[in-house]
């Protein structure tokens, strides 16, 4: 059974990978799950410096989800190569690490020293994070702002470069095909969608940051539907992800396009989902006589079924 | 190493019409767990309430032999998570993640604890007396509650040896008045050459009180927060309080979940807990 995923000039085991933001820095996770089982691990998204976050709190939960605005609380990219990445080396984890930046330069100095960093497998772009007000989401909501950061970290780097896209745009797949013509290796979605919860007897925002980011199963339909747009434009893998609960919703996220996947929130509510994942994708695999796993990437049959509008 | 166990439900004691006792089957936490160190359950087996809900480990249950065999949680009905606990009947399982957390530090004779609960505080209170108590250390409970129907599980302290000072707002137990009443006067009629530490936990004000107080005095002080958590092992940064290094150094969002729930007192930046 073949369930390694090629992304770029890196191959890794599986189609899991823990989901940035949803996994600390990895090492948070070492006592309870192997961390060399997954496909890779994406760390917290960092900038050059630390950053503190917003006051919280900082989550509130919606039926089958929840709302975040963290606000990129992090230690930085030094204080990760220098206390963090020695273990998740020794603990021989694919290291994807997330990066953020409030300018174009902050992107590609980030990206810059984490590849000489050893140990780090993948950069994964956060031009989509909609909690802070500056860079990030600017970035990823413009078509040229989209090409200019995957272009600029492209030269700098021969790790795999793999944009995180925000769902907060009218046509995704736009998106990913800039980051595809951008020289990006993958492409990763979605982020969270921008959302709001209000105390109606307080009349208060339920979050500190007044909006957050929503995550979790609620959201599931329409990254699948987000994976499937971005599948028909691009060439180069995808990473999908939005409320993956069960082995059942990786193989829906494959079968629309994706060629790994990533798991967030769910890992929150169960922190050993990762070997029932994995359990649950070999019987698949089994019960449908497939050998090779990425056979069924963007299979899904639409032939019987009324053309669907696509915004695209 | 924390365990996800799917424990029964051995029994749900009602104490009144928010307050409920749960007692589940979880031999490996109970063995495990420390003073003060919390367990993250899932109170529906859907997906709405989604996340996990932290609760402070409340009793450590024993079978016939004396052998851990499970744990208990003080449930105060809340929201929608705390409902369904409210409301679970035996044999229904529940997954429990644990156990977590820094736990409390137990001191040593001559030292005294005094244990200051505030409502629903008094959760970890049960599994701290017990190591106090196991280790000869003179502790007292100072437990506050709006009104004396609401103090609850005082024969648990009793049974420990613990020496109790109640309060009341309305006056109908103890002393009328917030539990920081009796805790102020205790403090100083208290000659300074005897070491005393305060273990709190409580509302966020009164803890707040509780901490300042202290600091007045001269004593040491620990308090267990409460905050909203995600994930309850590090990976979400939902839980932070504004809270300066161990060592000092400038304040900074610290997680609940795995530098705490136990503080000093003196770290924690109280003017931006949230809370109530």
């Amino acid at each position: 059974m073949d369930l390694s995923v090629q992304i770029g000039s890196l191959t890794i085991a599986n189609p899991l990978i823990a989901a940035s933001g949803c996994f600390g820095y990895g090492v948070e996770y070492a006592d309870v799950v192997d961390l060399a089982s997954l496909g890779g691990v994406a760390v917290k998204g960092l900038f050059l410096s630390e950053r503190e976050g917003h006051a919280p709190p900082r989550i509130v939960e919606t039926p089958s989800g929840m709302l975040n605005a963290i606000g990129l609380q992090g230690i930085g990219v030094h204080r990760f190569i220098a206390e963090r990445l020695p273990e998740l080396r020794e603990r021989r984890a694919v290291v994807v690490v997330n990066i953020c930046g409030t300018t174009l330069d902050e992107y590609v100095e980030v990206a810059r020293i984490l590849s000489d960093a050893e140990g780090v497998h993948a950069l994964e772009l956060n031009i989509s994070c909609p909690n802070i007000k500056e860079g990030g989401i600017t970035f990823g909501c413009s078509l040229p702002g989209t090409h200019n950061v995957v272009s600029a970290v492209r030269k700098v780097t021969s790790l795999p470069v793999i944009p995180k896209l925000t769902p907060n745009v009218t046509d995704v797949a736009s998106f990913a095909r800039a980051a595809e013509e951008a020289g990006a290796d993958a492409i990763s979605l979605v982020n969270t969608f921008l959302a709001m919860a209000i105390d109606v007897h307080t009349r208060r925002p339920r979050l500190t940051n007044i909006v957050g980011g929503l995550s979790g199963p609620a959201i599931r339909p329409i990254a699948v539907r987000m994976v499937y747009e971005c599948r028909r434009v691009v060439k180069i893998p995808i990473v999908g992800m939005g409320g993956i609960a069960t082995a059942d919703d990786v193989l829906e996220f494959m079968i629309a396009g994706a060629n790994a996947v990533q798991v967030g929130t769910m890992n929150f509510v169960d922190p050993f989902i990762w070997t029932k994942l994995m359990d649950g994708i070999r019987d698949y695999m089994t019960r449908h006589g497939i050998v090779r796993l990425q056979d069924i990437v963007g299979t899904v049959d639409t032939s019987t079924r009324e053309k669907a509008w696509i915004s695209s | 190493m924390p365990v996800d166990i799917d424990a029964a439900v051995i029994a749900n004691r009602r104490l009144s019409a928010d307050y409920n006792v749960l007692a589940l089957a979880a031999p490996e936490i109970a063995a495990a767990a420390k003073p003060g160190q919390f367990v993250m359950i899932k109170t529906s087996g859907g997906q709405d309430p989604l996340l996990r809900r932290p609760f402070s480990i409340f009793e450590i249950l024993r079978d016939a032999a004396g052998a851990p065999a499970g744990v208990s949680i003080f449930n105060k009905r809340v929201g929608a998570g705390t409902t369904l606990l409210s409301r679970v009947e035996s044999g229904t399982r529940l997954a429990l993640l644990g156990p977590l957390g820094r736990p409390f530090e137990p001191v040593d004779p001559p030292a005294e604890a005094w244990m200051v609960a505030g409502g629903v505080g008094l959760a970890p209170f049960v599994t701290l007396g017990a190591a106090l108590a196991a280790r000869g250390t003179p502790t007292t409970l100072f437990y506050g509650a709006r009104r004396a129907e609401e103090l609850y599980c005082i024969e648990l302290f009793e049974a420990m040896g613990v020496s109790i000072v109640l309060s009341t707002e309305d006056g109908s137990r103890g002393v009328r008045g917030r539990i920081t009443v009796p805790l102020a006067g205790a403090l100083e009629s208290r000659p300074l050459g005897t070491p005393v530490k305060l273990y709190v936990c409580g509302p966020t004000p009164m803890m707040r009180a509780c901490a300042q107080l202290a600091h007045r005095h001269g004593r040491a002080c620990d308090v267990s927060l409460e905050q909203v958590m995600g994930c309850g092992l590090g990976g979400c940064y939902s839980c932070v309080v504004l809270a300066r290094g161990a060592n000092g150094g400038a304040p900074h969002h610290t997680r609940t979940c795995i530098e705490g729930p136990v503080f000093d007192a003196q770290r924690v930046v109280w003017e931006a807990v949230a809370g109530h």
